[in-house]
C-alpha cells in the first residue's frame, strides 16, 4: 500500500511537471483521454485491487465462530482503567494474561462512557460501547509484555489509562494466572 | 471610450450609489450589502483561525517533548476541544461563506444576493455563537469532549459543568447562519444570474457553490437534531443516549458524522471550486472537461452521504456492512481524480504562466494528493482498525483539510484580494510566506503518519519517554512554529497591500469572468447595467464588458422609485422572468440576532421559564421583516431595458422568497427524517428495549388531530385559490388558524395525558420530541395563517400579488405531511415494539 501510494504521487507529480514546463510533451492527449484515463481506469483498477484485498484480509480477522472456542478473556473498561476477568469466576486481575500460540477472544465492555481496547502490536482496536459487547480476537505469537492504551478519548485520565498484557507459553499459563488472581484478591 | 459616455456613466454611478451605498458609522450596523458582509465574513473566519492556531501552537508546546508539565489534563482536553471546533465550525465554513457571499453576485452578474437581510442575521449569529464558545474559553469552562462531542462523555453524568451546553448550545446559534448561507447561495444561484446564463453556461465556481450549499442543507439537521436530543438530554433528563433507559451513545455518532462527513466536502468543495478558477487563468487556457467536472463533483455529493460509518470502524459494526462503507470511501477517489486530471489536462492544453497564487495551486495539489493518498488506506478496514484515533489520523485529516482547503484558499485570497483592494500583490514577501507555510506544513503533519504508526494515540496531553515518539514530536513542533511565522507573514502581506500595492485599472489577471468587469475596489451596486451573456461565463472579455456595463448599456442602466432591482432569471434557461426588489439596509437582523442570543444565554444559564420572553421577541422581530417587503398596488409588466418587461417579484410565480421557503422546508424535513432515523435506530439497536410502558391513545383523538392538520393546510389552500379569484380568502384563513389551534390543543392534551413519562424510557422521549414537533409546527401555522389575514387586511395582497399566502400554504402543507407521518408513527411504535417483544 505505502509503495504504491508513493509511486502513484510521484506519477501525478511528473504528469503536473511536465504539463508545467513543458505543456507541449503532453498536449497531444486529449481531454477525454486525460480524464477516462486518469480520472476514472487508473483509481478503478487500484481501488477494486484494494478494497478486495482489504476485505479478505479483513474476513481473516474478524472473530467468527472456530470449530474449537477459542479462550475467552473479559477486557472491562471504567474511568480510567481496566479491569480483567476470564472464563468462570469473578476474580480479576490488573494486567491480561493470555497464552502465547493461540487465538484468544477479548469481549470488552464499559461501566461508563466510551473507551476503547488497544494493543498496538498485537491487533487492531475494539470500542468499548454503553451497553454494548464488543468481541476483539488476537493471537500473540511469543510470550513477553505487551503495552496496551485506550484508544478513544474517554476524559481527564485517559492519558494514563494504559495496561499491560502479558504472555505466557501454554505450558505456564494456568500458574500464572493463578498467582495474578491470588495477588489481584490480596 | 467618448466623452458623453464617460459623463452618462458617472451620472449614472451616482444615482446607483445613492440608493445602494451604505453611510458610515452606526449605519454600518445596519449594512445588508454583500460586499461589505462577505468582507466581515472573511476578516471574522480569519481573526477566528487566528485564535485556533494559538491553540494549535499551545498543542505543539505542549507536546514538543515528553512528560511535559505545561497544561495538565483539564485544560489540554479544552485546547484540542476548542482547536477543533474553532477551525471546523468558526473558521472552514464561515470562510468558504465569506468568499461565496462576496462573490456570488459578481460572478453571476447579479447585484446584490437574495436574502440581503438574512445574510446580516447570518453574521450576527455567527459572531455572537462563537463569542460565546470563545469567551466561555476565557473563564476555563470551554467544552472539553472532543470536537465530536460523544456522549456519555458529554452527557450530564460525565461532564456535568457548563462546558457540553456551550458547545451544544454555541454552535447551534452559530448553525443558523450556515443554514441561512445555504438557502441563500442557493437561491441566488438558481435564480439571480445574468439574463443569458443558463446553467449550462455557470462558471464553474458557481456550480461548486450550488452543490456545496446544497450539501449543507442535506448535511447540517442531523447535527442540529443531535445537539437538541443531547440538550434536551442534559437539560430534562430525556434519556435519548442513555443505555440503561432505551438510549444508546451510537445514535449521537451516526447524527454526528452523517453530519461529520459530508462537512468535509462542504469544506473541499469551495476550495476545489476556487481551484478550477484559478488553474484556467494562469494556464491561459478555458477548464477543460467543465461538464465532466460538474459531473464528478454532484458525483461526490452524493457519494459523501454514504460514507459516514467509516469514522466508525472501531464500535463493532458488522464486517460486511463496513466493507460497503469502505468501498464508497474508497469510490469518492475516482470523481476527485476526474477533477485532478481535468486540471492537469487544463495546464497541458495552455499556455502556463506563473504567479504567486499558482504557488498555492502547487501546494495544495501536492498535500492534497498525499491527504487523499492516505484516505484511501483509511478506508480500508483493516488497516483503519490498526491507525483508527492514531496520529496517523491527525496528519491525514491536515493533509486534506489543510491540503484541500487552506492552501487553495490562500491561491484565492492572492487571486481576489487585487478585487477587494483595487491594488496588486507585492511579490518580495508573498513568496517566501508560501515556502514558509509549505515547509513548516509539511514538516509538523508528515511526521505525525509515523508517530501514529508507532503506536501514539490522539487526545493524550502527555506520553512517556523512550518509545520512540520523542524525536517525531520534537519535529512536528517545530514545523508548527516555522507554518505560523508563515501565517504571520502573510498577515503583513495583506496589510502591506492595502497600503503599499500598485493600484491597476481593471481585471489585473486577464481573467474571462464577470466579477473582473467591476472597477475595483467594486461598487455598492456592483454593476451599472446588468450584462446579456451569450456564451460560457468563464470565457468572456470582462475590458468590453466593463466598459459597456458602466456606462449604462445592458439591462436594468438606470434607477427607478428609489428601488434596489436586480433581475430574476428562470432557473435553467437564464431567462428573465420578474425583476426583484431588494429590501434596503436596515437594523432589524441585529436586533433579531441579539433576540435570539438572549435566548440562548438563557438556555445556557437554564432559566428555561424567563427563555420565552427572548423567543417571544424574536418572533415579533421576524414579523416586523416584512413591514417593508411587499407592494400596495399591481404593477404588470416593468421595462428592464433590452426590449423586456417582467413583473416584480412580488407578482411572479416563483420568486426568491418562495424558493427559499421550499429550501427552508427541504432541510426542515431532512431533520424531521433524522428523527425519525433516531427512532428506528434506538429500536433496532439501543439495549433496554422493549420499554415498560406504552403509549396509550386510543384511536379518536390521534385521528381527530390529522383532521385537524390536514383541514388547516386544505383551508390554506382553498384561500389560495379564492384570492385568485378575486376574494373571499379571509374567512379560510381564519378558519385555517382555528383547525390550527384545535390541533395544537389535541396534541398538547395527548403529550400531557398519553405518553408515559418521557424520562422513563428512551421510547418515551422519542414519542415526546415527535408530537411536540408537530405541535410547534402547528403553533407556527397559527401565526402563518394570521399572517396572511394581517397582510390582506393591509393591502399587500390581490389576485397577481399572493405571494404571501402561497408561502404560508407549504408551510400548512408541511405541517400536515410532518404531522400525519409522526401521529402514524406514535400510533404503529406500540404495536411493533409489542410484536418485537412477543419475538423476545
Amino acid at each position: 500500500m505505502f509503495w504504491g501510494s508513493a509511486a502513484l504521487f510521484v506519477l501525478v507529480g511528473a504528469l503536473y511537471a511536465l504539463a508545467w514546463f513543458r505543456p507541449a510533451a503532453l498536449a497531444r492527449v486529449s481531454v477525454g483521454q486525460w480524464l477516462v484515463g486518469g480520472g476514472l481506469v487508473m483509481p478503478s483498477i487500484v481501488l477494486v485491487g484494494l478494497v478486495g484485498a482489504a476485505f479478505v484480509l479483513g474476513e481473516r480477522l474478524i472473530p467468527r465462530p472456530l470449530e474449537d472456542p477459542p479462550l475467552r478473556v473479559y477486557a472491562q473498561a471504567y474511568q480510567w482503567d481496566w479491569r480483567f476477568g476470564y472464563d468462570d469466576d469473578e476474580a480479576t486481575t490488573s494486567e491480561l494474561h493470555i497464552p502465547v500460540g493461540q487465538p484468544v477472544d477479548v469481549v470488552v465492555t464499559t461501566e461508563d462512557v466510551i473507551h476503547s481496547f488497544w494493543v498496538p502490536r498485537l491487533a487492531g482496536k475494539i470500542d468499548a460501547i454503553p451497553g454494548h459487547e464488543n468481541v476483539l480476537r488476537i493471537e500473540a505469537d511469543r510470550p513477553g509484555a505487551y503495552r496496551g492504551v485506550c484508544a478513544e478519548f474517554c476524559g481527564n485520565g485517559h492519558t494514563t489509562m494504559r495496561f499491560t498484557l502479558i504472555a505466557h507459553a501454554p505450558e505456564d499459563y494456568a500458574a500464572a494466572l493463578a498467582e495474578a488472581r491470588a495477588e489481584a484478591s490480596r | 471610450m467618448s466623452e458623453r459616455h464617460e459623463t452618462n456613466a458617472i451620472r449614472l454611478h451616482r444615482e446607483l450609489d445613492a440608493i445602494w451605498h451604505t453611510p458610515p458609522g452606526l449605519q454600518r450596523l445596519a449594512a445588508v450589502n454583500h460586499t461589505i458582509l462577505g468582507r466581515r465574513f472573511i476578516i471574522a473566519a480569519f481573526v477566528f483561525f487566528s485564535i485556533g492556531g494559538i491553540l494549535s501552537m499551545l498543542i505543539r508546546a505542549q507536546l514538543a517533548t515528553p512528560n511535559t508539565a505545561f497544561v495538565g489534563p483539564e485544560v489540554y482536553n479544552q485546547i484540542f476541544t476548542m482547536h477543533g471546533t474553532v477551525m471546523m465550525f468558526l473558521f472552514a465554513i464561515p470562510m468558504f461563506e465569506g468568499f461565496a457571499i462576496y462573490l456570488l453576485p459578481k460572478l453571476l452578474g447579479a447585484r446584490d444576493l437574495a436574502f440581503p437581510r438574512l445574510t446580516a442575521l447570518g453574521f450576527y449569529c455567527y459572531i455572537f455563537g462563537g463569542s460565546i464558545l470563545i469567551v466561555a474559553m476565557l473563564f476555563g469552562v470551554a467544552p472539553d469532549s472532543g470536537w465530536f462531542m460523544y456522549t456519555p462523555l458529554s452527557s450530564s453524568t460525565y461532564t456535568p459543568g457548563i462546558n457540553a451546553d456551550v458547545w451544544l448550545l454555541g454552535i447551534t446559534f452559530v448553525e443558523i447562519s450556515a443554514i441561512a448561507a445555504a438557502v441563500e447561495i442557493t437561491v441566488t444561484i438558481l435564480k439571480l444570474r445574468a439574463p443569458g446564463m443558463s446553467l449550462d453556461r455557470m462558471p464553474i465556481f458557481a456550480w461548486y457553490l450550488l452543490v456545496t450549499a446544497g450539501m449543507m442543507l442535506i448535511g447540517f439537521p442531523p447535527l442540529i437534531l443531535g445537539s437538541i436530543l443531547l440538550e434536551l438530554e442534559r437539560a430534562f433528563d430525556l434519556p435519548f443516549f442513555d443505555p440503561t433507559r432505551g438510549g444508546d451513545s451510537l445514535l449521537w455518532q451516526h447524527l454526528f458524522w452523517l453530519f461529520g462527513h459530508p462537512e468535509v466536502y462542504i469544506i473541499f468543495l469551495p476550495a476545489a471550486g476556487a481551484v478550477s478558477t484559478i488553474i484556467p487563468v494562469f494556464a491561459r487556457r478555458e477548464l477543460m472537461g467543465y461538464r465532466a467536472i460538474i459531473v464528478a463533483i454532484i458525483a461526490v455529493a452524493f457519494l459523501s452521504f454514504g460514507l459516514w460509518v467509516h469514522h466508525m470502524f472501531t464500535v463493532g459494526i458488522p464486517h460486511l456492512a463496513l466493507a460497503f462503507f469502505s468501498a464508497a470511501s474508497a469510490l469518492v477517489a475516482i470523481p476527485t481524480a476526474v477533477q485532478i486530471f481535468a486540471w492537469l489536462a487544463t495546464l497541458a492544453h495552455g499556455k502556463p504562466r506563473f504567479d504567486v497564487p499558482m504557488l498555492y495551486i502547487f501546494g495544495f495539489l501536492f498535500v492534497f494528493v498525499l491527504g487523499g493518498l492516505t484516505g484511501v488506506m483509511l478506508a480500508m478496514v483493516p488497516f483503519n482498525w490498526q491507525v483508527h484515533d492514531s496520529y496517523f489520523v491527525v496528519a491525514h485529516l491536515h493533509y486534506v483539510l489543510v491540503g484541500g482547503f487552506v492552501f487553495p484558499m490562500l491561491a484565492a485570497a492572492y487571486y481576489w484580494l487585487p478585487h477587494v483592494t483595487g491594488r496588486l500583490t507585492m511579490h518580495k514577501i508573498s513568496v517566501p510566506a508560501f515556502w514558509l507555510i509549505f515547509i513548516g506544513f509539511n514538516m509538523t503533519f508528515f511526521m505525525m503518519h509515523l508517530t501514529g504508526l508507532r503506536g501514539m494515540p490522539r487526545r493524550v496531553h502527555t506520553y512517556p519517554s523512550g518509545v520512540g515518539w520523542d524525536w517525531l514530536n520534537l519535529l512536528s513542533s517545530i514545523g508548527g512554529f516555522i507554518l505560523t511565522m508563515g501565517f504571520a507573514l502573510i498577515l503583513v502581506d495583506i496589510i502591506l497591500q492595502f497600503r503599499f500595492g500598485k493600484p491597476y485599472r481593471r481585471n489585473p489577471w486577464s481573467a474571462r469572468t464577470l466579477e473582473w468587469a467591476q472597477p475595483n475596489p467594486p461598487p455598492s451596486y456592483n454593476f451599472a447595467a446588468l450584462p446579456l451573456v451569450d456564451r460560457r461565463a468563464d470565457t468572456l472579455d470582462p475590458h468590453a464588458i466593463g466598459n459597456e456595463l458602466a456606462a449604462g448599456k445592458g439591462y436594468l442602466g438606470f434607477s427607478r422609485n428609489g428601488w434596489q432591482e436586480t433581475l430574476g432569471v428562470d432557473m435553467t434557461t437564464g431567462r428573465p422572468d420578474q425583476t426583484i426588489i431588494l429590501p434596503n439596509r436596515t437594523f432589524l437582523p441585529l436586533w433579531t440576532a441579539i433576540a435570539i442570543g438572549l435566548f440562548v444565554l438563557c438556555l445556557l444559564f437554564k432559566f428555561y421559564w424567563l427563555s420565552l420572553v427572548p423567543l417571544g421577541l424574536t418572533l415579533v422581530l421576524c414579523l416586523a421583516w416584512t413591514n417593508v417587503t411587499g407592494l400596495k398596488h399591481d404593477h404588470g409588466e416593468l421595462d428592464v431595458g433590452g426590449d423586456l418587461s417582467v413583473p416584480p417579484h412580488y407578482e411572479a410565480d416563483g420568486p426568491p422568497s418562495w424558493w427559499g421557503m421550499v429550501l427552508l422546508l427541504a432541510c426542515n424535513g431532512t431533520l424531521y427524517a433524522s428523527l425519525i432515523f433516531a427512532v428506528f435506530f434506538l429500536w433496532l439497536v439501543a439495549p433496554g428495549w422493549p420499554p415498560a410502558e406504552l403509549l396509550e391513545t386510543g384511536l379518536v383523538l390521534p385521528l381527530l388531530t390529522a383532521i385537524a392538520l390536514v383541514g388547516a393546510a386544505l383551508l390554506s389552500r382553498m384561500a389560495v385559490s379564492a384570492n385568485a379569484e378575486g376574494g373571499g380568502a379571509l374567512p379560510l384563513l381564519l378558519a385555517s388558524a382555528g383547525a390550527h389551534v384545535v390541533s395544537v390543543g389535541l396534541l398538547l392534551y395527548l403529550i400531557n395525558t398519553a405518553l408515559p413519562e418521557p424520562t422513563g424510557h428512551a421510547y418515551a422521549a422519542t414519542a415526546f420530541v415527535t408530537l411536540a414537533y408537530t405541535a410547534i409546527h402547528s403553533a407556527l401555522g397559527v401565526v402563518f395563517a394570521l399572517y396572511g389575514v394581517w397582510r390582506i387586511m393591509n393591502g399587500f395582497v390581490s389576485a397577481r400579488r399572493s405571494l404571501d399566502l402561497r408561502i404560508g400554504r407549504l408551510w400548512h402543507d408541511y405541517t400536515a405531511l410532518t404531522g400525519l407521518t409522526g401521529i402514524a408513527l406514535v400510533l404503529i411504535m406500540p404495536l411493533i415494539v409489542a410484536i418485537q417483544g412477543g419475538g423476545q
